[in-house]
């Protein structure tokens, strides 16, 4: 297992990233390397940056007008920050969920066919419910809602939510997907369904979660990354930073000397 | 001065109850008492103590003494002056003593119009210093009252709150008060012009021509009471006014939220402001000199008969004026839409005209409606751009391109000038300001209850 995530094809790559937001740099000179069908987690104390380069590989931090982002990042091989890469589609492919559950105040089957419809991924209505059917198995939510999914998106648990937003994330068939502190708002039984998920999913893209619990970062990642005042402190096989790690400040954050 | 003195008596007082009390409740406390209050609560509990009952004496005072004192004079003046039974009589000779009492004398007025002329200053001047000592002794008795009672026991902070508790429902019961007051004049007004006009007939008559005869046999001498048409004609504008004012307001909105620079932005709005604080009388300017003419010369080179008052001018400038309206409201509506969504939506890969299109909009329609249905509301009631530009002859059509009435452009006209308030004419204004009541008020319910339907639709 470790030997295959070493010698795998990356299908992330960022070199040399630095954000500024306004005069503020966030990231410092960040180099990472995200296997595909794997989880990479990234954990570190609050605002250390990991949310902000998460948002970088999707082009989110485009919708924030002061941020600057500088380096490369190369998904397939492809600079997605090359001018003639269109974010709209970039994001098609590294799909999104955020740190609270944001469903669209719309019926459930329109929530998850919400990414299909835009980009056109279905012929007719038959292909469209088979494609939000599937998104809702992967999702583990088929069972709990296969009987009202007219009913609004918004009146579900936040679990449910939760993994509604990853069946309408999943829909889209992105080829990475980048995770917020999606259990972060949630209570132990839904964070255990959707941990069970995120591991279901890296078999068949590459997931990246940003973690505040450093258990969380040890039951579902292979990977590690740790961030401390924006600078990428330590990355590694995740058995290697919780049990081996080469940096003190890594050592320091794992055992809660800081953070 | 004189009447400016009872109030400026009466703050003084209520300043030194808070100055005495507080000090006093300070002292208790440096004492080593422990206050059940905060010496500012002891102040503040005395203040109002003392302001609110004085205030209401004051107010009575000022407000009966006239009345009281018009009494007065009336029973002081020689039985052969007057018929007590004529009240016209009664209140011109009270007016002319009011004129002499104010030193303004006309001709030669008898002796005993000038003895009760000078017995009514007497009597104002009596009852303005006995207004101050009542102050001041009511303010004394409550001050010493409030100083007697101070204790470290006393709950003076539940007491003041209790008070402005009374003082903010008193607040929102002026506002309801008041509306009611409307509502009843509009309605003893509307029930006399029923009287002699038939409901039906009012509702569903085609004909508005709201003449009185001043001979009996007059031609046409009835006139007609039919408001069917004054109806169509605020409909046509209103419709005209929003076709120009939704699509443009939204479009703007959406703009400036989503899609404008932030320097344009930072430009636009204020302007849009400026527009919504345009005069309505300088809109109406704008659109006799303006609108009117340029519409005409345009029909007339399709060929198309454009009156010189048509529905179409006043139309097109009142949905100018809605416009920065509008824009305001959907611009709430959709900044209030949580930036989850907008990024969720952008996440999925949507652009952000999509964003906007499938998530934002439909988040944010709640909000958009009730901004279009108040529009509605303004229209309808809307009165100065109609009165100068949409006409005053009542013709029962749909055609934007005609002259057309409205109903508050019959308001006023039907108020203008010598006006009686027992033949028809005047009074059908009060019905039909019942009615734009009434429709409004029916629209406004409609736009709340919309509002509050759907405002949980994204928590």
């Amino acid at each position: 297992m470790e030997t295959a995530a070493e010698t795998a094809a990356p299908k992330i790559t960022a070199k040399n990233v630095d954000v500024f937001y306004a005069d503020t740099q966030a990231l410092h000179n960040v180099s990472v390397d995200i296997p595909d069908r794997q989880v990479t987690a990234f954990i570190g104390p609050s605002g250390c940056g990991k949310s902000t380069f998460l948002r970088c590989i999707n082009r989110m931090n485009d919708t924030i007008p002061i941020c600057r982002v500088s380096g490369d990042i190369t998904l397939d091989g492809q600079d997605i920050y090359d001018p003639n890469v269109d974010p709209v589609q970039l994001r098609a492919q590294v799909g999104m969920v955020f740190q609270k559950p944001n469903p669209f105040p719309k019926s459930i089957f329109d929530n998850v066919a919400y990414g299909p419809r835009i980009h056109g991924l279905s012929k007719d209505r038959a292909e469209l419910e088979g494609i939000v059917e599937k998104a809702l198995r992967r999702a583990a939510l088929w069972d709990e809602v296969k009987d009202r999914l007219d009913t609004p998106g918004t009146g579900l648990s936040g679990g449910q939510q939760q993994r509604l937003c990853i069946a309408r994330a999943i829909a889209t068939r992105p080829e990475v997907l980048l995770m917020d502190e999606p259990c972060s708002a949630l209570d132990p039984i839904a964070t255990a369904q959707i941990e069970e998920l995120i591991q279901d999913l890296s078999s068949r893209f590459s997931v990246v979660i940003v973690t505040h619990s450093m258990q969380q970062a040890a039951r579902v990642s292979q990977r590690t990354a740790f961030f401390h005042l924006g600078n990428l402190v330590e990355f590694g096989n995740t058995d290697d930073i919780f049990t081996r790690p080469s940096d003190s400040r890594t050592e320091a954050y794992i055992t809660g000397r800081i953070g | 001065m004189l009447t400016t003195l009872p109030f400026v008596l009466l703050l003084m007082g209520a300043l030194l109850a808070y100055v005495i009390n507080r000090r006093a409740a300070v002292s208790l406390r440096a004492g080593g008492a422990a206050l059940h209050s905060s010496p500012g609560y002891h102040g503040l509990f005395a203040g109002l103590a003392v302001i609110i009952p004085v205030m209401v004496i004051t107010l009575l005072w000022m407000f009966l003494d006239g009345a009281v004192i018009e009494r007065m004079i009336l029973a002081g003046l020689p039985a052969q002056a007057f018929d007590g039974d004529d009240a016209g009589a009664v209140s011109l000779i009270l007016t002319e003593i009011q004129s002499l009492a104010g030193g303004r004398v006309f001709g030669e007025p008898e002796p005993w119009k000038q003895e009760a002329a000078d017995r009514l200053n007497a009597l104002h001047s009596a009852s303005g210093i006995l207004l101050i000592a009542v102050i001041v002794v009511v303010s004394i008795a409550i001050l010493a009252l409030r100083r007697a009672r101070l204790s470290p026991e006393m709950r003076a902070r539940q007491g003041s709150e209790r008070l402005i508790h009374g003082l903010m429902v008193f607040c929102s019961v002026v506002a309801i008060l008041t509306t009611i007051g409307i509502v009843s004049a509009l309605l003893f007004e509307t029930i006399k012009f029923l009287n002699k006009v038939p409901l039906t007939e009012f509702l569903f008559g085609l004909n508005w021509e709201p003449q009185i005869p001043i001979r009996e046999d007059q031609v046409a001498a009835s006139g007609a009471f039919g408001w069917i048409p004054v109806l169509i004609g605020t409909l046509v504008v209103t419709v005209v006014a929003l076709t120009v004012a939704v699509p443009t307001g939204l479009f703007a909105a959406v703009y400036l939220n989503e899609f404008a620079h932030q320097k344009f932005r930072a430009f636009a709005k204020p302007i849009l402001e400026i527009l919504a604080g345009v005069p309505t009388v300088v809109y109406g300017f704008f659109a006799i000199l303006v609108i009117a003419p340029a519409l005409r010369s345009f029909g007339a080179g399709l060929g198309l008969d454009v009156a010189p008052n048509s529905a179409l001018a006043a139309g097109v400038v009142m949905g100018v004026m809605l416009i920065p309206f509008i824009t305001s409201f959907a611009d709430d509506a959709i900044s209030a839409v949580p930036q989850s969504l907008r990024d969720g939506a952008l996440a999925l890969g949507s652009t952000r005209g999509e964003a906007m299109t499938n998530v934002l909009f439909p988040a944010a329609i709640p909000g958009i409606v009730g901004g279009v249905l108040l529009a509605v509301s303004r229209a309808i009631g809307e009165t100065m751009i109609v009165v100068m530009a949409a006409g005053l002859i009542a013709r029962l059509t749909l055609n934007p391109l005609d002259s057309v009435t409205t109903v508050t452009v019959q308001i006023v006209t039907l108020l203008i000038g010598d006006t009686s308030f027992d033949n028809p004419k005047t009074l059908a204004a009060f019905a039909l300001g019942m009615m734009l009541f009434l429709v409004t008020l029916g629209i406004n319910i409609l736009a709340i209850r919309i509002v509050h339907k759907y405002r949980e639709a994204y928590d």
